[in-house]
């Protein structure tokens, strides 16, 4: 692995399902960047990150994860790679700390390391006094905090987050918004979905734009904004007119 | 709350339970209404044999019965009712935890007791509407045989059905006031799995303790049972005596069952609607886990494993739903206690019993492991092959299987070594061939859908009972007729290869 390697590179990622989901996709993700993808709903956000996290098999095309090439070595790319969906898929018979000695045991984390880091983890999500209590009377915030501990909790140098944030109260949003923004310090990748356009606004480094399966602009707030040919408009603003554009256009 | 409004909500429950039902026979998928509705006209039509040969010859039968015959008759409807307050238990807990439109209703600015009277009442025609549903071949058989005085029959499951539906709400009303809500739920579903299969296994134990044998006619027609029933006129007889045609019977039962609804729907309607506040204020109570215990060391897969058990072991739904074909074996259990101080040679019919319960609960905790995985992109995330996810998981149904019966084979060891020999032969290949049948038709599911099972292959569900009862019969026949059990031995591996041949493709 070389740490100049980009932490995801795809290229020509297709899929069809009824009909085209994601068109030829090319994408180049830097390490250690905090990267939103935005989309309107049924654009092929989900099902890019899906191919990618080796939930889905593309049609064609290729998917490196530092450098490694997640359709011929897919365990190796899933070894330094986390996925966490919009609908936290967790054990109701379990608790958050039975959880993650789970998820610790299935990426083979020595219990030494991986003990102390789910405790804080969970700590840091503010649920250090449910540690023991089963999952099954949480609600959709706390089992979607229980997912994202799990997610971070083999230290994965790629994270892949759909829709975190969904379902989660303003305190609660700001300990996962606080999480990630040091796992991206520490030199993580992350990349997410989200339809809260004032997360990607001030937590991304870079923005990208998907409609109809393909990326129809990419860049910074500022490069945005350029390509736009609007200094003054908004995130929201830009967005819908490249929607809206993209759409006439089709 | 007007007349029109009560009818129009009357029909949204019906039209609901149609849904229900559809969807189960459909397996939820769209276009399969009418494969749905020819293949269960087939099966109705062909439940004409089976309904013949079990009960065609009491189609002759006259008033006035003797005492056996009462008790018989009498005891099979009983069988009857309890299978209906079963499946009412279901239907009233799946009306509480599972309809999503509670909040709805009770957020709607209508009389909340009429609402929920309206719903009981669906609910009584729900159950009697299946009741009528099975028992149609049955009465066919007997109207063909013995005339159209057997029709009093459908009035008897009428009656039946409706008591059945009133026992079982106030039954669950009960335990929600007992036990409060969150308990409700368990003690409801494994009430109402006990009570279907309860009676039977009474029976047979009887049977064996008094008779040595499983067969239920031997205590139901002893001289004992005879001498404790009451005399032929008594009221206890009355279904019987409905079910030969008994008009004044009949009318009485009929009364009495809606008498019984009618209370049931005035004094819990206004409680049904504070029962649904409870449930949807109680969702899950916080469980608190054991002491705790530090990070455990160990491969992949014995982190899989060890899931797999903890989950297991912490539903005590999920497993008694498992455990209750367990059952079954019981009386054959009890059998082969008493063969120790008598040598029977009915000791032989525990083979194939263990056998089949292997092969059924194989195949009930396989799709539970395989198929029912709560977190499905987690474990399709992790950095291991899908081939070692799935052989952890079948790894864990047969240790679980081994567990169970391991005890039951060294038990019979004891009685016969050979017998134990081929009862734990019969084992190992009944519940591997039920695991491999459920791989090769997995689907992803959560684990809660385990009672729908059934419905999201019928040809999976066919297949494993098939399996299970080839291979019961295989094992039988190697200690009966050896030659046989060959003959029996090859057409059942015929039927689990043409059942890999036809499975989906998997990658």
């Amino acid at each position: 692995m070389n740490s100049d390697e980009p932490a995801l590179q795809v290229r020509g990622l297709t899929k069809r399902f009824d009909r085209l989901a994601v068109d030829a996709l090319d994408l180049t993700i830097r390490t250690g960047e905090f990267y939103a993808l935005l989309g309107p709903n049924g654009a092929g956000k989900t099902t890019t990150l899906r191919m990618v996290a080796g939930l889905l098999r593309p049609d064609a095309g290729s998917v490196s994860v530092l450098g490694i090439d997640a359709l011929r070595d897919p365990v190796a790319a899933k070894q330094i790679t986390a996925w966490v969906s919009d609908e936290p898929m967790i054990y109701d018979k379990l608790s958050p700390l039975e959880y993650l000695e789970f998820v610790a045991g299935l990426w083979g984390i020595e219990p030494s390391v991986s003990e102390p880091s789910a405790r804080d983890l969970l700590a840091s999500l503010g649920l250090e006094s449910h540690l023991h209590e089963r999952c099954e009377g949480f609600s959709k915030g706390m089992r979607q905090k229980v997912a994202l501990a799990g997610a971070l909790v083999h230290n994965p140098r790629l994270i892949i987050l759909d829709e975190p944030l969904t379902g989660l109260d303003a305190v609660s949003a700001r300990h996962v918004k606080g999480l990630l923004g040091e796992r991206v310090q520490a030199g993580c990748t992350v990349i997410m979905t989200t339809h809260i356009l004032e997360v990607a606004e001030r937590m991304a480094g870079r923005i990208g734009v998907i409609a109809s399966g393909r990326l129809i602009a990419e860049g910074t707030l500022a490069e945005l904004r350029q390509q736009n040919g609007r200094n003054d408009t908004s995130l929201e603003d830009m967005f819908i007119a490249l929607v809206d554009t993209e759409a006439a256009a089709a | 709350m007007t007349t029109t409004t009560l009818t129009w909500f009357a029909r949204h429950e019906i039209r609901l339970a149609w849904r229900e039902w559809l969807a189960m026979m459909t397996a939820g998928r769209r276009g399969r209404t009418r494969a749905a509705i020819i293949g269960l006209i087939a099966l109705a039509a062909f439940l004409h044999l089976p309904a013949y040969a079990v009960i065609g010859r009491f189609a002759d039968l006259q008033a006035p019965l003797d005492k056996p015959s009462l008790i018989v008759i009498t005891a099979t409807i009983f069988l009857a009712w309890a299978l209906m307050l079963s499946q009412a238990i279901e239907s009233v807990t799946r009306v509480f935890y599972a309809r999503a439109d509670l909040d709805l209703i009770m957020s709607s600015p209508v009389a909340l007791a009429n609402v929920f009277s309206v719903r009981i009442a669906a609910i009584a025609l729900s159950v009697t509407a299946m009741a009528l549903l099975l028992s149609t071949p049955f009465v066919d058989v007997l109207v063909i045989g013995g005339g159209v005085r057997w029709f009093a029959a459908y009035g008897v499951v009428i009656a039946i059905g409706l008591s059945a539906a009133a026992v079982a709400i106030t039954v669950t009303i009960m335990l929600f006031r007992s036990i409060g809500p969150s308990r409700t739920r368990l003690a409801a579903q494994i009430l109402a799995a006990i009570i279907g299969a309860g009676f039977v296994i009474a029976l047979q134990i009887a049977a064996i303790l008094s008779y040595g044998t499983l067969s239920r006619f031997a205590v139901l027609t002893s001289d004992a049972a005879a001498a404790f029933a009451p005399d032929t006129d008594s009221i206890v007889w009355w279904p019987a005596r409905a079910v030969l045609g008994d008009g004044e019977a009949l009318l009485l039962l009929l009364a009495g069952g809606l008498v019984l609804l009618g209370v049931v729907m005035a004094v819990f309607s206004a409680r049904f609607a504070d029962t649904a506040v409870s449930v949807s204020a109680n969702a899950a109570p916080a469980h608190q886990g054991s002491r705790p215990k530090a990070f455990r060391a160990g491969s992949r897969q014995q982190a899989l494993r060890r899931k797999e058990f903890v989950l297991l072991r912490r539903d005590p739904w999920l497993m008694s739903q498992s455990l209750m074909q367990l059952l079954y074996l019981v009386p054959p259990a009890l059998m082969l206690w008493r063969s120790f101080a008598d040598s029977s040679a009915a000791i032989v019919l525990i083979t194939p019993v263990i056998v089949m319960a292997a092969g059924q609960l194989a195949g009930g905790l396989a799709w539970l492991t395989i198929s029912g995985e709560d977190a499905a992109d987690l474990v399709a995330t992790a950095p291991l092959p899908s081939s070692r996810v799935i052989r952890a998981k079948i790894e864990v149904v047969l240790i679980a299987i081994g567990v169970l019966f391991a005890p039951l084979v060294i038990a019979l060891m004891l009685a016969s070594p050979l017998q134990a020999a081929v009862t734990a032969a019969g084992v190992i290949i009944a519940a591997a061939s039920a695991t491999a049948i459920q791989l090769w038709f997995r689907v992803q599911a959560r684990r809660s859908q385990f009672r729908r099972r059934q419905t999201s292959s019928r040809l999976a569900t066919f297949a494993e009972a098939f399996s299970s009862i080839g291979w019961a019969a295989t094992a039988a026949l190697a200690l009966a007729i050896p030659f046989a059990a060959l003959i029996s031995g090859l057409l059942t591996a015929a039927i689990v290869a043409a059942t890999w041949k036809i499975s989906p493709r998997r990658e």
